[in-house]
């Protein structure tokens, strides 16, 4: 199920612009890795680089080299979609598709890859909705909206709807970034429990929650507004906030960042 | 800035004085209004201002109103005229109205019915539709999706320049040079396809419901097109990208986000279009043959439509025969109604889906 992302020297552009310098970072099987730092450092452009969402902008691409378990999945002959089927993606803000009733989204990507068997649809949907921690909320109405539910329940059918299609690799962008403490404390709960069958990424700007959720963390800043974001410090979860290498990691975990 | 921190903190303190001090002062002195020390609004103490009672907020919400109910006094209008005109006509038609499928409503004993303008009606604005909404669908995805905006701004443009064409000219040109293609095609259609009812019949050809009808769609296409656009381009970001991190192809990004958000924006335009199909009048009178007959034959020479007729008949009509155009007005009005009533089921029937989205 799970799978190693090793990135090498990835360079991210939006036309001319360097948004990320060559980051190397190597993330192992059934971890959770947080990436903090500033605003604008960088972080969910390498983020999206995992998946190729970057390249989705006009004008965005990246140099270097992104392998999942020794495959480059930058390769000219690898297909995007089946890139972004093993490696899903949960968005900064809640965004179940409007249109569709809660076990439509869920099962939204299981119909794109073409399962139309209502039995195996069934199956998933419970599946995913029991792991995203929402089934026992939403099981009697699973034929209304998804945009009616609160934003922590939007956010964890979204977290649903990615692990449907049982990926390798889950990255999350700031996920709970739109949502209240209780809310929060249900998706890291939720975290904890898919790191047994994913690999997660996620960005965030709390640090607390950097802390309590991951096993290593990356530190990402900037110089000053222009410059490309770097990795400036990658270690164990335990490290980065107890004891860091760098002086700015230091600077910034205590606060002092500046 | 001078006292004006002192006569606040003086304000503050023993307002109703300060407040009084201050307007003898200015009136006194007759210092220029805009003088500093005396704020517009009384931040002090003293009573607060009263409200208005004429203001601009009571002119504007007494002039939205009127607006808002003039619409129903120009609707209501309308259909006390047509009714009172309608009424004496067809009660002196010696026909059933309804069914009756010739128009002579100028003689002593009138004979008319509206059989054969309400099929021609339908049937011109429904094949228009069915040529004009596809490829209007197809035209809104490129600009809103597929093309580079480098590309899609003055295509974009030239499409509504489209819709800004007179119906006249239109008219014009089908008659003068679209009928020939039309004549060649029906032609052809007939030799390798007459078993099919519709493309059946020897001829002549050209000044056809189809011509009619493929004018129409060439009038109706701007509408869809850029309605449709604007609905597309409005499919929220975020719900693209949710797609295509599911593995989505482009293609099925479009299928999963952007149609489904974009449908009642999409059958909205569709029914604006059809209302500019049903109501076109002069382009179809150019175009149509003007015959009396309920025919599904679409490349014969022939088909009919209510405002086409009443365009083309209106001149010689006597009293009876205005009145019996009238009448056939108000069958157009109330198929226009029931199609608008059907489109806005159609749109509020998945409304929640609608409402609850951010």
């Amino acid at each position: 199920m799970a799978k190693r992302i090793e990135a090498s020297n990835v360079s991210s552009y939006y036309g001319s612009f360097k948004a990320i310098d060559s980051v190397s970072m190597t993330v192992e099987p059934k971890t959770i890795t947080a990436l903090i730092g500033p605003s604008g450092c960088g972080k969910s452009t390498f983020l999206r680089s995992v998946n190729r969402m970057h390249e989705v902008l006009p004008g965005a691409r990246i140099e270097g080299s992104l392998t999942i378990d020794d495959q480059n999945i930058y390769d000219p002959d690898v297909d995007v979609t089946a890139v972004r089927r093993m490696i899903g993606m949960v968005f900064q803000r809640p965004n179940p598709f409007p249109t569709m009733s809660i076990y439509e989204n869920v099962v939204a990507g299981l119909k794109l890859n073409g399962v139309k068997k209502k039995s195996v649809l069934d199956d998933a949907a419970e599946q995913s909705l029991k792991s995203a921690n929402l089934w026992n909320e939403v099981k009697d109405r699973l034929n209304r909206p998804g945009a009616g539910l609160s934003g922590g329940q939007q956010q964890r059918l979204c977290i649903a709807r990615t692990i449907a299609v049982e990926p390798q690799v889950v990255l999350m962008d700031e996920p709970c970034s739109a949502l209240d403490p209780i809310s929060t404390l249900a998706i890291e709960d939720l975290m904890f429990k898919l790191k047994d069958r994913f690999t997660i990424i996620i960005v965030t700007h709390n640090m607390q929650q950097a802390a309590r959720v991951s096993d290593k963390t990356g530190f990402f800043s900037i110089d000053k507004t222009g410059d490309p974001g770097r990795l400036i410090e990658y270690d164990d979860t335990q490290k980065i906030f107890s004891n860091p290498t760098e002086k700015k990691t230091e600077d910034y975990i205590t606060g002092r960042f500046g | 800035m001078g006292d004006y921190p002192s006569s606040r903190s003086e304000n503050a303190t023993a307002s109703d004085s300060g407040v009084i001090g201050r307007h003898t002062r200015g009136a006194g002195t007759g210092v220029s209004p805009s003088s500093h020390d005396e704020p517009p609004f009384g931040g002090g103490g003293g009573a607060l201002p009263k409200k208005a009672r004429f203001g601009m907020e009571a002119g504007f919400k007494g002039l939205s109103v009127a607006a808002g109910a003039m619409v129903l006094v120009i609707i209501v209008a309308i259909a006390i005229f047509l009714i009172s005109k309608a009424v004496p006509a067809i009660r002196a038609d010696n026909e059933n109205f309804l069914t009756f499928n010739q128009w002579f409503p100028n003689e002593t004993e009138p004979r008319f019915g509206i059989a054969v303008l309400a099929f021609g009606t339908l049937l011109t604005s429904i094949i228009a539709l069915l040529v004009a909404v596809p490829i209007a669908l197809g035209i809104a995805l490129f600009l809103s999706h597929y093309a580079p905006r480098r590309l899609a701004t003055p295509l974009g443009f030239v499409i509504d320049l489209l819709a800004a064409v007179p119906s006249v000219v239109f008219g014009l040109w089908g008659r003068d040079v679209f009928m020939e293609p039309v004549r060649e095609f029906s032609t052809w259609l007939n030799k390798y396809f007459s078993w099919i009812p519709i493309f059946g019949g020897d001829g002549p050809f050209g000044r056809s419901v189809l011509l009619g009808s493929l004018v129409l769609a060439i009038m109706v296409l701007p509408i869809v097109t850029s309605l449709s656009r604007e609905v597309f381009r409005q499919t929220p970001g975020m719900n693209e990208e949710a797609a295509l991190a599911l593995g989505a192809t482009k293609w099925e990004m479009i299928r999963t986000a952007v149609l489904p958000y974009g449908k009642p924006g999409v059958i909205a335009a569709v029914m604006l279009g059809l209302g500019r199909a049903l109501g076109e009048t002069i382009a179809l009178a150019m175009t149509l043959g003007i015959v009396f007959n309920i025919s599904f034959n679409i490349i014969e020479n022939g088909g009919n439509s209510i405002a086409a007729n009443i365009a083309n008949a209106f001149g010689e009509a006597n009293e009876t025969g205005r009145g019996a155009l009238i009448a056939s007005g108000l069958v157009l009005f109330a198929i226009t109604l029931v199609v608008n009533m059907a489109a806005r089921a159609i749109i509020y029937r998945r409304r929640e889906f609608r409402d609850s989205a951010a």
